[in-house]
């Protein structure tokens, strides 16, 4: 991602540096500082110090060379792998062993069912039960790398532009995949034209291609935009104490963040759901739905 | 340095903009809403899945455009 441009680089910088300096302490502050914590970064924080992730060496992939060293949102990417898979596996032995679940396996377990009844089957009716698992984890990943942002020393992987567009691939190929499994190929290729007279094939095809594409689109979009915001929010209520320069000023503006944080834990939880409800109507499109009606 | 004057000034107009019809549009949705649940409370999971779906998609349109005002604020 570009960094927004420093003071000193322009002008009209984000913050103009004299309004900022203080004679007390003699140094300016910089936004950008505060800004940092938005931005990918090597360097993992913990109470008390940081960790400088080694970089791996670069690779070499048909003359690009590219850096596959894991940063910080990488780093909270597999985190959240991993704590998605501890808590499911966990869950599901538990509700093996006993079909009525207690504590921690029965959260799980209203999670699974809410996704099965209200998301998958309102959209894609009972030939969706197939892709259960898939939006399951779809929902459960993103709400678990959401949550983690929330957590202090935390990052939320999806407040990283290239975390969503990789989710987004993902459910623009399920969707595909979905489309040409319920209705043949041949079928789904018939379906660009929309059903109109050949001559407006030239104006359709282009359009109708272009709307699965906007499609998933939309979807990378949302979610960081939706994440990155709340984030650059709360640092920007942070940053009228800088500004201030008083600690008298200081309780309005944390009062401000924690309605925010509030909020972001809200956004999490919608955001997790809105992805996979889109993406479990995107491909409920796809899915003849029985009753004759070919909806689009 | 006028030029960039002008971008910054468009990208803050344009995020009020789009700011302004998205939360009249989301506004309107959840009115409707509200009111149809209120007439049928039966109904009224159905209609909030619907108001999501609806509200989201009128989200997504308006990143399309606050996108642009970032581009127009950074570039």
């Amino acid at each position: 991602m570009k960094s927004f441009p420093t003071p000193q680089d322009t002008t009209l910088g984000v913050i103009q540096p004299d309004s900022v300096s203080v004679a007390e302490h003699g140094e300016a502050f910089d936004f950008n500082h505060l800004l940092e914590h938005l931005y990918d970064s090597r360097t993992i924080e913990y109470p008390g110090g940081h960790w400088d992730i080694p970089p791996f060496p670069p690779v070499e992939v048909g003359g690009l060379t590219v850096d596959l060293s894991v940063t910080k949102h990488v780093f909270f990417l597999l985190v959240a792998a991993f704590l998605l898979t501890v808590t499911a596996v966990y869950a599901s032995r538990k509700i093996r062993k006993n079909p009525v679940p207690s504590g921690f396996a029965n959260v799980i377990e209203v999670f699974v069912v809410f996704i099965r009844d209200e998301i998958v089957l309102t959209t894609m009716g009972p030939a969706g039960l197939r892709y259960i698992p898939f939006i399951l984890t779809t929902f459960l990943y993103i709400l678990i790398m959401n949550l983690l942002g929330l957590v202090p020393f935390g990052a939320s992987a999806t407040g990283n532009i290239s975390v969503t567009a990789g989710l987004a691939l993902v459910a623009f190929i399920m969707i595909q995949v979905a489309a040409i499994r319920a209705q043949g190929f041949s079928h789904y290729l018939a379906h660009f034209t929309g059903g109109v007279a050949w001559w407006l094939w030239p104006i359709m095809i282009p359009i109708e291609i272009l709307g699965i594409f906007t499609k998933a689109f939309a979807l990378c979009m949302r979610l960081f935009a939706n994440m990155s915001g709340g984030h650059i929010v709360i640092l920007a209520l942070l940053g009228f104490i800088f500004l201030a320069q008083s600690i008298l000023f200081a309780p309005i503006p944390v009062a401000f963040v924690l309605a925010i944080n509030l909020l972001e834990l809200l956004v999490a939880f919608i955001q997790a759901y809105v992805f996979a409800m889109l993406t479990a109507l995107f491909m409920g499109l796809g899915i003849p739905q029985g009753h004759g009606e070919h909806s689009h | 340095m006028e030029s960039i004057a002008y971008a910054y000034l468009a990208a803050g107009f344009g995020a009020g903009l789009v700011i302004l019809g998205a939360g009249y549009g989301i506004g309107k949705l959840a009115s409707a809403a509200m009111e149809a649940s209120g007439r049928q409370p039966e109904g009224a999971g159905a209609i909030r899945t619907s108001m999501i779906i609806a509200a989201a998609l009128i989200e997504g349109a308006t990143f399309f455009a606050l996108a642009i005002c970032i581009l127009l604020a950074l570039k």
